[in-house]
């Protein structure tokens, strides 16, 4: 006769009062499957921890997303927000589907042309381009989102010297009721700076204005945002066409649609508060078809969105180290995946399930990662099942940001895999050895 | 190991401490162990029987019931 599953013996203090809005009970679900793949099988194949993604949230996503606005707006256009995640496979899937590129480095623009994205096709953001980088731009005819005053100047500089010519648009921020109040990034609305660099764009032969852009913030909740800044783009369109008998081709409204993880401090969950793609949509494309701009110059949509395409997507599958009781009674939880590898759990609260079954007892827990950092933790309070050394787990909705800033701290970063749409399981990253980390560093002579 | 003599035990693995005021829930794990501590069997016997029992090894047996142990003496369930 086969032994029972063994689940660590727990106890928990009962807490009387009034119960929460969200009820008396917490119920942590068991997550044996990732896209139909056993968790287990993936991490006795390619290691503990591991990063999963699933091509088919990918793709249903990007189906989402582009029902919900081409159903409200004839021409829309995505661009793959390459700084969410530049890994090439999940880049490829995006392009597959009809996503241009967005990025804002020089290092992300030789990435999208490696993965055979075209020159015109190339959203060129960001406030460090160099003026090698806007040359290639360029002569490549990608748009180059103007960013400051000093980037139009040596734009201006370059195309006069190299005798080119380089499509355009203005990165504008503006006020539209949320604090903070994302200035930073582009020429402003409200203090004339953008109508100026329009101005100096427009009676510059070597520049041709093509749209307008905005990137109002990130993990944006109000969608009556993007309807002001849709709605400012918009009289700014006109005033172009009135002024300079000039119709933009675009407008593009950045990236910034909330993925449905809860920040940190959060009241309710984000599965519960984030505005849908249909929700953002309306909200953008009604502000532009009930604009001044005519019907027949109504500019292309472009959209970025990254986070909410593909935080979704990812999963990280790792293992518990130990547990522990804190000073205060507390259990603590350390698993094999800390920040450096979820730089995400310092805004998110993320969502984690073991793998196994458990009995559905919960008790309040603390999850720290393995660095040996006072700052490595991954969720400061959670009611979570009585797991022991060695059980697995899987954290959901991590595919934004942490393979672009995930850090090389201590320890190597790990597999990354990919499932694809028939529940094959396939390699994207490497996992990095010694020889990767340490190839470029160069030992001076006397302490060879 | 004595489990005080006033503390209720239900069969369900809710756990009442009427001196304190504290009530407690159990896993089923649990519920065992304390059920066996209270029938007045060691450390080594309880070992014993839910190594028969559950797809455990020693090592890791061991190192979770004294955890355990050591929950109920910090909850005021267990004569010093």
């Amino acid at each position: 006769m086969s032994k029972l599953l063994f689940e660590r013996p727990a106890i928990t203090r009962l807490t009387p009062g009034v119960p929460s809005k969200h009820g008396a009970g917490t119920v942590i679900a068991p997550m044996p499957l990732i896209d139909g793949v056993k968790v287990d099988d993936l991490i006795d194949k390619y290691g503990s921890p591991l990063y999963v993604f699933s091509e088919r949230t990918i793709r249903k996503g990007m189906e989402d997303i582009k029902r919900a606005f081409s159903l409200r707006y004839q021409k829309v256009q995505m661009a793959w927000s390459y700084k969410t995640n530049y890994l090439d496979s999940i880049c490829r899937i995006f392009h597959q589907e009809g996503s241009w590129a967005e990025v804002v480095s020089g290092f992300e623009y030789d990435k999208a042309i490696r993965n055979g994205v075209k020159g015109e096709n190339i959203i060129f953001n960001g406030p460090g381009k160099s003026i090698e980088d806007l040359e290639k731009a360029a002569r490549n005819g990608s748009f180059i989102h103007i960013d400051h005053i000093d980037e139009l100047f040596m734009l201006s500089d370059v195309c006069q010297k190299k005798n080119i010519e380089a499509r355009v648009a203005v990165r504008i921020n503006m006020d539209i009721g949320i604090y903070p109040k994302w200035d930073r990034f582009g020429l402003n609305y409200e203090n004339g700076e953008a109508w100026d660099a329009i101005n100096r764009i427009m009676m510059n032969p070597k520049l041709k204005l093509m749209g307008l852009h905005t990137h109002i913030g990130t993990y944006i909740m109000t969608v009556d945002s993007y309807r002001i800044a849709a709605t400012k783009l918009a009289d700014l369109a006109v005033n172009i066409a009135r002024k300079f008998d000039h119709n933009i081709s675009y407008i593009d409204m950045g990236g910034g649609f909330a993925s449905r993880n809860t920040l940190r401090g959060a009241y309710l969950s984000g599965e519960d508060t984030t505005p849908s793609f249909d929700e953002y949509a309306e909200a953008i494309t009604s502000a532009l078809i009930n604009s001044q701009i005519k019907p027949d110059k109504l500019p292309t949509l472009i959209l970025e969105t990254g986070r909410a395409l593909i935080d979704n997507a990812g999963f990280i599958a790792g293992s518990v180290l130990a547990n522990k009781r804190l000073s205060d009674g507390r259990r603590a939880t350390i698993f094999d995946v800390g920040v450096n590898l979820l730089f995400t759990a310092f805004w998110y609260d993320h969502k984690i399930h073991p793998v196994i079954n458990h009995s559905g007892l919960v008790e309040e827990t603390t999850i720290f990662g393995p660095l040996c950092m006072n700052i490595d933790v991954i969720r400061p309070s959670l009611m979570f099942p009585a797991i022991k050394r060695g059980d697995r787990f899987v954290i959901t909705r991590t595919g934004a940001y942490n393979n672009t800033q995930w850090l090389q701290f201590i320890t190597m970063r790990p597999n990354v895999v990919l499932i694809d749409m028939n529940h094959n399981v396939h390699l994207i990253r490497r996992a990095e050895t010694m020889e990767n980390v340490s190839e470029n560093e160069v030992i001076p002579e006397y302490l060879a | 190991m004595i489990i005080k003599g006033n503390i209720a035990l239900s069969d369900n693995g809710f756990v009442f401490n009427p001196s304190t005021g504290d009530s407690f829930t159990m896993n089923k794990t649990g519920k065992e162990v304390i059920m066996l501590i209270k029938e007045g069997q060691d450390l080594s016997q309880i070992s014993q029987s839910l190594l028969e029992k559950y797809d455990v090894d020693s090592n890791t047996l061991e190192r979770y019931l004294s955890d355990f142990v050591n929950d109920l003496s910090v909850n005021n369930l267990m004569e010093e």
